[in-house]
């Protein structure tokens, strides 16, 4: 494959969330303001390519019988040092999404990349898989982030777009918004109109 | 790909020994950063509370003003021979020898026990006390919030307040955020004239003319229990189990 096929594919053709439906949990729980859903975007992005690099680069000396464990040693690993250097640089944000950044660990998107490309694929193919993923997950959460931020709380990367009523504006913000599970309706709502965009992403019964 | 045991081992713990140089590396490298950050972030917090916080607000040059000082809640005194720059609240709250649990009749704010030495934030202007930062938390809905209290140097005001940690409803009781609910706090009296904690979230809102306005706070509408929490948190911590004596102490001139 080419790497334009390699990091833009995973964006609108297989994108991880909406196509291979992983990396749900994250998705609801940093949605709610676009500020942390950047920043989680890009830290999966890099997370994923650097673990799939690495997984990549020890493929043909990881023992198959333990080669999960490996990964998970990896990727764990490229996630302690991202949260380390968030702490140090963007200490607000990392303050709010505590733990979030930690279950990037959990993410099945990175797992997935590391056991079903990286394994059987070039250092820098799978580096560039791994962005690719990272990207299209990034994406789908920005756009779950302009609804939930917009539409909830009236503004976008913290600046005032609507003014609340509850600052003396005149829109009424839609309080399930802000909640967990209203990124579930928006995923889903997305995920439909991406297959009636392209009918090949439906499943076969 | 050969598989035997030795092998396997081998990778395991060339493995281990890499991944954990990287990481055990980026922390130490890191930690300073981030220690300078956790100390700003709570510097910001206090001079927040205080309403000393303006865009452009150098942190560490504002806090100048600010003199850290540990007391004893039990005699409202400062306490002997503790030193505020080195004096951890967070250790202090889990150390045996000041926490006390509290009696379930005086637990209004729900937290169980508290530590009796407590570090308080006198802010001076010129050189004269001009507010006290007192450190509350209490349980809201979901969560314990915590936060800081301003009040003027007569002990009896509030300049203002916010929380710097609390997980309660977005949109709803997380409106303890709301910076038009919290401009109506100060210039509300803590105490009534018995010098009993006074303070009343009350629910809708408080017209001037109400009988003891000046205690009364508009209720966070679809979020009575946690403005429940917020009276309930600073009752508390306005009694005789918080800060009460120290309050006095200051009113009396024996703290500067």
């Amino acid at each position: 494959m080419k790497s334009k096929e390699l990091l833009l594919d995973p964006v609108v053709k297989n994108n991880p969330i909406a196509l291979q439906v992983l990396g749900i949990c994250s998705a609801l729980a940093v949605t709610s303001q676009l500020k942390q859903a950047a920043i989680m975007g890009v830290a999966v992005m890099i997370v994923t390519g650097v673990s799939s690099a690495m997984v990549s680069l020890i493929r043909n000396s990881i023992p198959n019988s333990i080669r999960i464990i490996v990964q998970m040693t990896v990727i764990a690993s490229a996630v302690i040092v991202a949260d380390q250097v968030l702490k140090a640089y963007f200490f607000d944000v990392s303050k709010q999404m505590s733990v979030y950044i930690g279950l990037i660990i959990t993410n099945c998107i990175v797992m997935g990349r590391s056991e079903g490309f990286a394994m059987k694929n070039k250092p820098v193919a799978s580096f560039l898989d791994g962005v690719g993923n990272g990207f299209g997950y990034a994406v789908l959460l920005l756009a779950v982030g302009v609804i939930r931020e917009l539409f909830g709380s009236g503004k976008l990367f913290g600046v005032s777009i609507l003014s609340l009523t509850t600052e003396g504006g005149w829109y009424q913000s839609n309080g399930l918004l802000l909640l967990p599970p209203s990124a579930f309706f928006i995923i889903g709502v997305l995920i439909w109109v991406l297959r009636t965009y392209r009918p090949e992403q439906v499943e076969k019964e | 790909m050969s598989e035997t045991a030795g092998k396997t081992l081998t990778v395991a713990a060339v493995l281990c020994g890499v991944c954990s140089v990287l990481v055990a590396g980026a922390v130490v490298v890191l930690k300073p950063k981030q220690v300078i950050n956790a100390d700003l972030d709570f510097k910001k917090n206090v001079l927040m509370s205080a309403g000393l916080l303006k865009p452009g607000t150098d942190i560490n040059e504002a806090f100048k003003e600010v003199e850290p000082v540990v007391i004893n809640l039990e005699t409202g005194k400062v306490a002997e021979g503790v030193d505020p720059k080195t004096f951890d609240q967070t250790k202090a709250d889990k150390n045996p020898d000041f926490v006390e649990s509290i009696s379930k009749k005086n637990d209004i704010a729900g937290i169980k026990r508290r530590a009796k030495l407590q570090k308080v934030y006198l802010v001076k202007k010129d050189g004269a006390l001009d507010q006290i930062v007192l450190h509350v938390y209490g349980k809201g809905l979901w969560s314990t919030m915590k936060g800081f209290l301003s009040l003027d140097k007569d002990a009896l005001t509030v300049r203002g307040f916010n929380f710097y940690s609390h997980a309660e409803t977005p949109g709803l009781g997380g409106e303890v955020d709301n910076p038009k609910w919290i401009a109506q706090w100060p210039g509300k009296k803590i105490y009534n004239e018995e010098m009993k904690p006074a303070i009343d979230v009350v629910k809708g809102n408080v017209e001037p003319g109400m009988p003891n306005a000046e205690y009364k706070i508009d209720g966070l509408s679809g979020a009575t229990l946690t403005s429940v929490g917020v009276e309930n948190t600073f009752l508390f911590w306005l009694s005789e189990n918080g800060y009460a004596k120290f309050l006095t102490n200051v009113r009396t001139g024996e703290i500067q």
